[in-house]
């Protein structure tokens, strides 16, 4: 079977045919498959917005194509309006896209524009909310009238409702407080398990990037410069820090360590394995 | 040293709205800021940390109590000119702070508010874009430049006030690693070499850890005020009041939890490795006795 | 993509029309628009051109750039030209005479004088934007109108105004890019449909768009109170406007085309 995405080739150029011409990406190639955690990290400019853009059709490559299960995503322009309700897109500071005079209507906003059945949207809206542990009482509220982080979920929740098979996020935890982000994080982790969704997250936190992605992909200068798992690139914590990126401080300290001697695990980029590694050696009297 | 703002049983509340009761934000709130410190303020989202920032240059005037800025009593009408030169704020959005669609006359802004004659307001814009470091886009248009750029024009808008105490207002929540390392190595260095007092609003606490002093705020009241090193082993404190601990503090105080003999004080890699090894190297001693 | 509309049109340089004081500049384009309505021969439209030629040699502006900035009024300009050709009577016979249609000469002649004189208004004033920056020019037309101050004018506050106003179209150009796209992303449609389901659609960006707007707003006032913003009164500039020898040669140039257009049509010429 195909995989749900699969990028290849991939170059997309702004401008083109003006002075401002530039290359945003080029040869991207990746693959992403159900049920999947994917993060995308990488500097600003790297070419991680423009690349997002690519997989629910809002941008035309140049060059190069991207497959929904295995079919062109540009095959018709039917097939490209129905690709933006099974890849869910939500933007960085998705809550200055609210309109609607209450959260329920915004959220709705997405399967109406699906054309679906009243009763459907209702359910779909109602599901939604649950994901993002939004009660009824906040649904019949104004948007407007919502705190920072429950405007945050509403809009994560109208992407959702479209109940996309692969749910992208631009920084979806940006400029909010430790409780606004473990919120939205297990939320997107709750919509991954209930649908068997891919997960395509840009982040700019290693931190919350270790503790959840099974692969990561990193961007530089607008192409891919590796893909892997989280220990697999935490390995290369040198190059990630050479080209601005850096590690997860536990992956740092355990460098630390490994550099005195003491014989601990590299691939170690979450805070429970560190402990229970470090436990584990303390028990051993110095042997992992 | 002298202290350059004072808030005395401070109280403040939004006024009430349409059917909706005043809200109160903090009440009778005690706190001084030394000329010359860095002070960072540390708080989970409305938290009211903003609004205790613009109670410190006017901008919101008290509803109880009183703030002096160098004496000056904030809800003095006369010296309100005086009060906003002295204290000079930084918000966090760098694009709704930036007036000019040059770089150079933003900067001039400030200055010219406060009718400096022409030459001093060239020496004091230069001045203050090469503090910054961005004097080559002096004729740059803002809108083209980073967010960190943006910010630190934003900083050398303020600059150019020539105040004695700059609060930062979450400067960098929206900003990216690079674009968040140049605003808060520019803030350091005003410290350092300038002995600018500065207050930092901020919600990373990677931030706060070469601060003098760290409050903690929440619930409408100081949690927490002391050294990083005293605030940051206050873990259980920190996670009530929604605050992130780095991850260093996070995985000696898990270590803790488990029995180890740690300080919690380690707070960057280094000395959070070093405390493991030596913690490590103990146990074992004690074992082979 | 609305991004790559160049708003604002101005061409950075450092020729002597860049250079001028953005008053002369202004009060220059006045003289030279008196002159070409005052202008009634092929001589004094020539003279009128030839300033205008001259000007745009010296300022490096490419007469391409003066006339493809004229293409989105290229429909005003045609129509203004077929009016005349088609509403001018002259005393001779036609020229043609065909069912309703009569054109005579004068008419012909009229629709060529009103079409060269539209051109060289639009190519004047757009020499203007070309080589003066926004902020110069709020700068000027703020020291130009300031007299009014006397009569409770708001000079500086509309200058202000119309400052932030050039500092923000490129941000909310932006943001409205975002917004479309993540409505976009939302299913919304804003190619199909007819006129009234085409309005409907804009809601989701107008809304955001508007709130965005207000929010900024409000925390641009509160960023500049915190600079010590208090009006127009006992403000300072960095930079001062002062005229110079080129202001001055300026200035002649102007009243020797003013001068010379008067005279021309004072002979009949």
């Amino acid at each position: 079977m195909p995989p749900v995405i699969e990028v290849r080739e991939l170059t997309h150029s702004y401008s083109v045919g003006t002075p401002f011409e530039h290359v945003a990406i080029e040869h991207v190639n990746f693959t992403a498959e159900a049920g999947e955690f994917l993060a995308l990290i990488g500097h600003t400019g790297s070419g991680k917005s423009t690349l997002i853009q690519h997989l629910n059709g809002l941008l035309k490559p140049n060059s190069g194509t991207v497959l929904f299960h295995g079919e062109d995503i540009w095959k018709d322009k039917k097939f490209t309006r129905t690709i933006r309700s099974k890849v869910g897109l939500v933007f960085q500071y998705p809550e200055y896209q609210l309109f609607e005079e209450t959260a329920f209507r915004d959220i709705a906003f997405g399967p109406k524009n699906m054309g679906l059945s009243e009763a459907e949207i209702r359910q779909r809206v109602l599901r939604a909310a649950s994901f993002v542990g939004l009660t009824d009482r906040l649904l019949e509220k104004s948007p407007f009238d919502l705190s920072g982080g429950q405007k945050r979920r509403v809009a994560i929740a109208g992407v959702i409702a479209m109940e996309p098979e692969v749910l992208i996020l631009d920084e979806p935890t940006a400029g909010l407080d430790a409780k606004g982000r473990q919120e939205i994080l297990s939320n997107i982790r709750a919509y991954q398990k209930a649908q068997n969704a891919t997960i395509i997250m840009v982040s700019h936190s290693m931190e919350e990037v270790a503790e959840l992605a099974d692969r990561l992909i990193v961007m530089k200068n607008g192409r891919v410069d590796a893909i892997g798992t989280p220990s697999e690139i935490f390995r290369q914590a040198e190059h990630l820090r050479a080209i601005g990126l850096g590690a997860p401080q536990v992956t740092e300290v355990f460098r630390l360590l490994r550099e005195k001697g003491l014989e601990l695990p590299a691939d170690t980029y979450t805070l429970a394995y560190a402990v229970k590694a470090l436990c584990r050696f303390r028990e051993g009297g110095g042997h992992a | 040293m002298s202290n350059i703002i004072t808030a005395e049983n401070l109280s403040f509340a939004y006024p009430p709205q349409e059917g909706k009761l005043a809200i109160p934000v903090f009440e009778n709130l005690n706190l001084e800021i030394a000329e010359g410190s860095f002070t960072v303020v540390i708080g989970p989202n409305g938290c009211g940390k903003s609004t205790l920032a613009k109670q410190f240059n006017a901008v919101l005037l008290p509803s109880g109590g009183k703030v002096y800025v160098l004496g000056n009593d904030t809800s003095n009408e006369q010296t309100l000119l005086e009060i906003r030169r002295t204290v000079g704020m930084v918000f966090q959005n760098p694009d709704n702070q930036i007036v000019s669609n040059v770089v150079e006359e933003d900067v001039a802004f400030a200055p010219e508010n406060l009718g400096v004659p022409s030459a001093e307001i060239r020496k004091r814009v230069d001045d203050a874009l090469k503090t910054v470091g961005m004097y080559e886009f002096r004729n740059h248009a803002p809108h083209l430049l980073s967010g960190g750029q943006k910010q630190r024009i934003a900083i050398a808008g303020v600059l150019a006030m020539q105040p004695r105490c700059i609060v930062l207002d979450e400067p960098t929540a929206m900003l990216d690693p690079r674009g968040r390392e140049e605003v808060i190595r520019t803030i350091r260095t005003l410290n350092r070499a300038r002995g600018m007092t500065v207050v930092l609003i901020t919600h990373h606490m990677s931030e706060a850890i070469d601060a003098d002093r760290v409050l903690v705020f929440g619930n409408g009241g100081i949690l927490a005020d002391g050294s990083p090193r005293e605030v940051f082993t206050q873990v259980e404190l920190l996670r009530a009041a929604n605050i992130d601990v780095p991850q260093t503090t996070a995985l000696l105080y898990e270590l803790k939890r488990q029995g180890w003999d740690l300080p919690l004080d380690a707070l960057s890699t280094e000395e959070c490795a070093e405390a493991i090894a030596n913690a490590l190297l103990t146990q074992t001693e004690r074992s082979q006795k | 993509m609305l991004k790559d509309i160049t708003l604002g049109q101005y061409f950075p340089g450092n020729t002597l029309v860049h250079r001028l004081d953005p008053r002369t500049k202004l009060i220059l384009v006045v003289v030279y628009i008196v002159a070409l309505f005052l202008a009634k021969s092929f001589l004094s439209y020539g003279l009128v051109l030839a300033f205008l030629v001259l000007a745009a040699s010296i300022s490096h502006i490419k007469p391409k750039a003066l006339l493809s900035g004229m293409k989105p009024l290229m429909i005003i300009i045609v129509f203004t030209g077929l009016l005349n050709i088609f509403y001018t009577t002259g005393d001779d016979a036609p020229i043609v005479n065909w069912w309703i249609i009569k054109i005579y000469k004068a008419g012909l002649i009229a629709a060529f004088f009103m079409i060269l004189r539209i051109m060289l208004l639009i190519s004047g004033t757009f020499l203007l934007t070309y080589t003066t920056s926004p902020i110069a020019l709020t700068d000027g037309l703020e020291a130009l109108m300031s007299p009014l101050k006397k009569i409770k004018v708001p000079v500086h506050e509309l200058a202000m105004m119309m400052c932030i106003a050039l500092r923000f179209i490129p941000t909310l150009i932006e943001e409205t890019d975002k917004i479309i796209s993540a409505q976009k992303a939302r299913g919304a449609d804003f190619e199909t449909g007819n006129l009234f389901r085409r309005a409907k659609a804009l809601v989701p960006i107008l809304v955001p768009l508007f709130v965005s707007a207000f929010r900024r707003a409000d925390e641009l006032a509160t960023a500049m109170e915190c600079r010590c913003y208090h009006g127009g009164e006992g403000r300072t500039k960095l930079k001062v406007l002062k005229y110079g020898k080129d202001d001055a040669i300026a200035f002649l140039a102007g009243i020797l085309l003013l001068a010379g257009v008067i005279v021309l049509r004072t002979f009949g010429l």
